[in-house]
């Protein structure tokens, strides 16, 4: 048998039970791979449950920096039961499998493709440790003790990690360093050699920080100047407010009166969330929620009063799998067209795609000029994987001279210096954006009746129809000028003659990055296209013009983006090909490169094909 | 279309001590039909802030949808306002007051808005206590679809449609005291000396004030078999109390014989001065004033004036211990921790 042998390149795999402690463990084995200076990537694959379903969590390390899931696993830490065999049959050929050998494996487990690696985690736990609370958590650390001998870690990165985590309970650390030793001396004692794969210390990361995308945008708001928040719990959104809570109440109290410069109201659902956030914004404070796909379903008829009566909104989605309930701890990128759309009448709404917590954090902050700027919703496009997981980011910077950009708001001042006649929906600079006054601005000036129903320019209510055409015509104004406003798309040209393109977005970024580096590889020139919000930038029309073929790789089944781009920008149908993954787990490179491989092979067939055919 | 009034002032004309007269405080002309109840509230709800000397500018109307909700655009043209979605008067209202606590803010909803669609969002606006002067015009019927039941339709009733509501009606009063509501009243549209001084407590109320106010749908529901027509709520009404409004240091003037008064003292420090009709009855008694709305529904009269009161209890912006400075005025000194913070969080997450 080969087994696989890799230095800082492997993917490890733990199959867990949910609600046993076991999140604290597989952190621990991921974060000290981080702070050894090796890129890695953990993905947490959870149940709809509380506790007692299954649970994964799969770790990539990599030396090269590809942050995206591989596919395969080389290494299976199984220690839930209910998975057991299958976790056994997942493992590639010369891969590591490590139970629990408290209990001995049935005679099924027979594949001689593999090293089976037993630790007696339950008897080793049971003998050392008194406490049956503590038993259960610390039988997750006996086998991160156990990695560290079989990976050949460096044993200190993970004892100072236990000693950083408990340092206000340094009783607690005790036992957990225990555990720690017990799983490496026992694997020492039983298994020496077993293993081929090993972790070294590497230089790879320099500045990096390891954090998820939800905590980056709750803090992106905080440091964007957000005071109110209507939110109501939707998994994977929660955490967005959780982190914003949490920053707020770190930095938003005032020190003499201990009153918080914030205001975070749990509303009855999504609803009441964006009206909160809507009347908010109307009276001139920043405010934004969070949420996932039904929630939008729920905001939607607000997302078109937003629209229509041009209140700032900074909305997140965090998507999950749908449709309907769907799978609502799994990933997707399949709220494209619902947020895009969101709303009845013709109504259109800014989308922003991060793909990394740093962009998280970044998008986060911009989201509110841009909302205050064009007045009307912007939609952050995150999703569970980028929102709950940790990934490996630059590190977050904040420019001190940084203004808030409050958009157009007439002051008293202003007010009283107007020559003309103000009105709220007049377009005075042609750029389809008007002015707004704050309620309680001017004793006399300034006040106007906010209204969802067809308005004038002065926001009287009115039927008339070429009135209500003409507002909705600048409405599109203020779309092209959106369309100059918001981030642009992220483009590399590997080869200025390359025929082929690929365009995708957020969490797909890393797996098609580094599917397209091992089409390179051979001999397959690709240009790519990250798309960073919609509307489309002209770049990304450009950059499909160039290319003969272009790949649209999606997390969704419909191909969204791809309906997107042909109803948006006209670009033929016949054009665009889809690379679709929408299983509920993070795409990974193996998938989007056999499919670019494959679409290329029928590419190439059809030419061939369609030549001989011409000759003939 | 909404029609403004002509600006003509008459130079005589009575000013408030703000300097207000009170024009200043009307809206653009109304386009209910004529003789809709919604028009005599609205008169109502000017007179009590022209004599309370609100200033307009610092007023927010909010409202959701349906005829009530149209009406604020017919009060207070100085003030901004906000004709949201249906019901969801509450939650716009809410972010509103979260964004600047200094206004005052006046939210407008129907029955429809109130006790049908909006029904989840008026709960928790009571629950959470929320700072707004919520007032329900309510005719027990949908005005702007043309005429179907609401929800507070009294069973039995019927409107010109003349088929009887078959089911059990909803009394908004009730559900908000149980809800915890601080402030509940009822009035009447038809009954402005009752309306106006329950609308001044409910603008000096610190916290959720809840009137319902049947207001008669002219159109709609003003036939002899409906239970909400203006000849069949004046012949139902029942008076609970009838109040003076003090506001804030003013001298009290008139005594009552004792056990036919009650002095509530508002958050402001202004009062409300009860002349009750039965001495038995407490207004700062929740289980009591459930007890009586109850005791006068079985008797087929309709309890009116102010039903219950808790001056003491907490506002939304006291319970989450938000800053006494509107947030909408703090900026980026008050609001960002800088990029020093920021590279500790940098550090932490290394």
């Amino acid at each position: 048998m080969n087994k696989i042998e890799s230095i800082n390149d492997f993917v490890v795999r733990f199959a867990n039970v949910n609600g046993s402690g076991s999140a604290s463990a597989n952190n621990l084995f991921a974060q000290a791979i981080f702070r050894l200076g090796i890129p890695v990537s953990p993905k947490n694959i959870f149940p709809s449950n509380i506790q007692g379903l299954p649970t994964w969590y799969e770790v990539r390390v990599n030396e090269h920096g590809y942050l995206g899931r591989r596919g395969g696993v080389d290494m299976s830490i199984a220690v839930n039961g209910q998975t057991l065999y299958n976790d056994y049959l997942e493992v590639l050929p010369g891969g590591y499998f490590i139970y629990d050998s408290t209990k001995e494996l049935s005679e099924e487990f027979s594949r001689n493709d593999l090293t089976t690696i037993g630790i007696p985690l339950t008897r080793l736990c049971n003998d050392e440790f008194q406490n049956p609370k503590l038993r259960q958590l610390l039988r997750n650390i006996i086998y991160v003790g156990s990695l560290a001998y079989l990976l050949d870690m460096d044993f200190s990165v993970l004892t100072d990690s236990i000693k950083k985590q408990f340092q206000k309970k340094p009783k607690l650390a005790e036992p957990n360093i225990k555990a720690l030793e017990l799983g490496y001396d026992y694997a020492k004692e039983h298994h020496q050699g077993a293993c081929k794969l090993s972790v070294r210390k590497s230089n790879k990361l320099v500045d990096e920080i390891l954090m998820d995308g939800n905590s980056a945008i709750g803090l992106g708001a905080v440091y964007a100047g957000a005071t109110v928040t209507g939110w109501y719990p939707i998994t994977p959104s929660t955490s967005v407010i959780e982190a914003f809570e949490r920053y707020a109440g770190k930095f938003r109290t005032e020190p003499d009166t201990g009153r918080h410069k914030v205001a975070i109201i749990q509303a009855e659902d999504e609803l009441a969330a964006l009206g909160i956030v809507i009347g908010a914004s109307w009276n001139g404070a920043r405010a934004f929620t969070a949420t996932s796909g039904p929630g939008i379903s729920l905001m939607s008829e607000f997302l078109g009063l937003a629209y229509f009566a041009e209140i700032p909104v900074v909305l997140v989605d965090v998507q999950r799998t749908g449709p309907s309930t769907g799978m609502p701890t799994r990933t997707q990128q399949s709220d494209l067209l619902s947020c895009a759309y969101a709303s009845h009448g013709d109504t259109k709404n800014v989308l922003l795609f991060p793909c990394d917590p740093k962009e998280c954090f970044d998008m986060g902050a911009d989201a509110f000029d841009l909302a205050e700027r064009l007045q009307t919703p912007i939609i952050i496009m995150s999703d569970l994987d980028l929102g709950m997981n940790d990934h490996v980011s630059a590190p977050l910077h904040w420019d001190d001279n940084r203004k808030y950009d409050r958009g157009k708001v007439l002051s008293a001042e202003d007010l009283d210096n107007l020559k003309e006649r103000w009105g709220r929906y007049l377009d005075v600079d042609g750029d389809g954006i008007c002015y707004r006054t704050y309620p309680g601005t001017h004793p006399t000036k300034g006040a106007y009746f906010t209204r969802g129903t067809s308005h004038n320019e002065y926001s009287a209510y009115t039927e008339y129809s070429p009135i209500y055409r003409a507002g909705m015509e600048r409405l599109l104004v203020k779309w092209e000028t959106a369309r100059t406003m918001v981030p642009k798309p992220h483009i590399k040209i590997r080869d200025p003659k390359a025929t082929v393109g690929v365009i995708f977005f957020g969490t797909t970024t890393h797996a098609a990055y580094e599917a397209i580096s091992r089409s390179s590889k051979k001999g397959l020139k690709i240009n790519s296209l990250r798309v960073r919000a919609f509307p489309f930038h002209d770049e990304v029309v450009d950059f499909i013009d160039r290319h003969e073929t272009i790949f649209v790789i999606e997390q969704n089944r419909d191909a969204q983006l791809r309906t997107m781009l042909m109803a948006e920008n006209g670009v033929s149908p016949q054009k665009m090909q889809s690379i679709l993954y929408f299983e509920g787990m993070p795409v990974t490179a193996d998938f989007i490169t056999e499919n670019i491989l494959a679409l290329l092979d029928k590419d190439q067939q059809a030419a061939a094909k369609s030549s001989k055919g011409e000759k003939a | 279309m909404s029609f403004e009034r002509p600006d003509f002032r008459h130079p005589k004309l009575a000013k408030n001590s703000a300097g207000y007269s009170r024009k200043d405080y009307e809206g653009a002309i109304s386009t209910l039909c004529a003789g809709c109840g919604h028009d005599s509230t609205t008169s109502a709800l000017i007179q009590a802030c022209f004599e309370l000397s609100i200033e307009p500018h610092r007023v927010a109307k909010m409202s959701g949808i349906g005829c009530s909700s149209k009406t604020p655009a017919y009060f207070l043209s100085r003030s901004h306002g906000f004709n949201s979605v249906h019901g969801r008067m509450p939650s716009v209202a809410t972010g509103a007051n979260m964004a600047n606590r200094d206004l005052l803010y006046i939210g407008i909803s129907g029955d429809g808005d109130t006790a049908s669609i909006g029904m989840g969002q008026f709960a928790h606006a009571l629950r959470r206590n929320l700072n707004l002067n919520y007032i329900c015009m309510n005719n027990g019927c949908y005005g702007l679809t043309k005429g179907q039941d609401s929800a507070t339709a009294d069973k039995g009733s019927a409107g010109k449609k003349g088929k009887p509501n078959p089911y059990t009606s909803i009394d908004l009063c009730e559900l908000a005291i149980e809800l915890g509501a601080s402030y509940v009243a009822r009035g009447f549209s038809g009954d402005k000396t009752q309306l106006v001084p329950l609308i001044k407590g409910a603008i000096a109320h610190n916290g959720l004030a809840f009137i319902d106010v049947i207001s008669p749908c002219v159109t709609f529901n003003n036939t002899s078999t409906s239970t909400k027509s203006y000849e069949y709520v004046r012949d139902h009404i029942e008076a609970t109390n009838t109040f003076d409004f003090v506001p804030l240091q003013q001298e009290i003037l008139a005594h009552y014989p004792e056990g036919t008064s009650q002095e509530v003292v508002m958050h402001d420090g202004s009062i409300i001065h009860l002349h009750k009709a039965d001495s038995s009855k407490d207004v700062t008694d929740r289980m009591k004033c459930v007890n009586n709305l109850e005791l006068e529904k079985s008797k087929g009269r309709l309890l009116t004036g102010l039903l219950y009161v808790n001056p003491e209890i907490m506002e939304t912006h006291d319970i989450i211990n938000s800053t006494l400075r509107p947030l909408n005025s703090l900026t980026e000194a008050d609001l960002c921790p800088g990029n020093n913070a920021l590279q500790m969080i940098n550090a932490s997450l290394r």
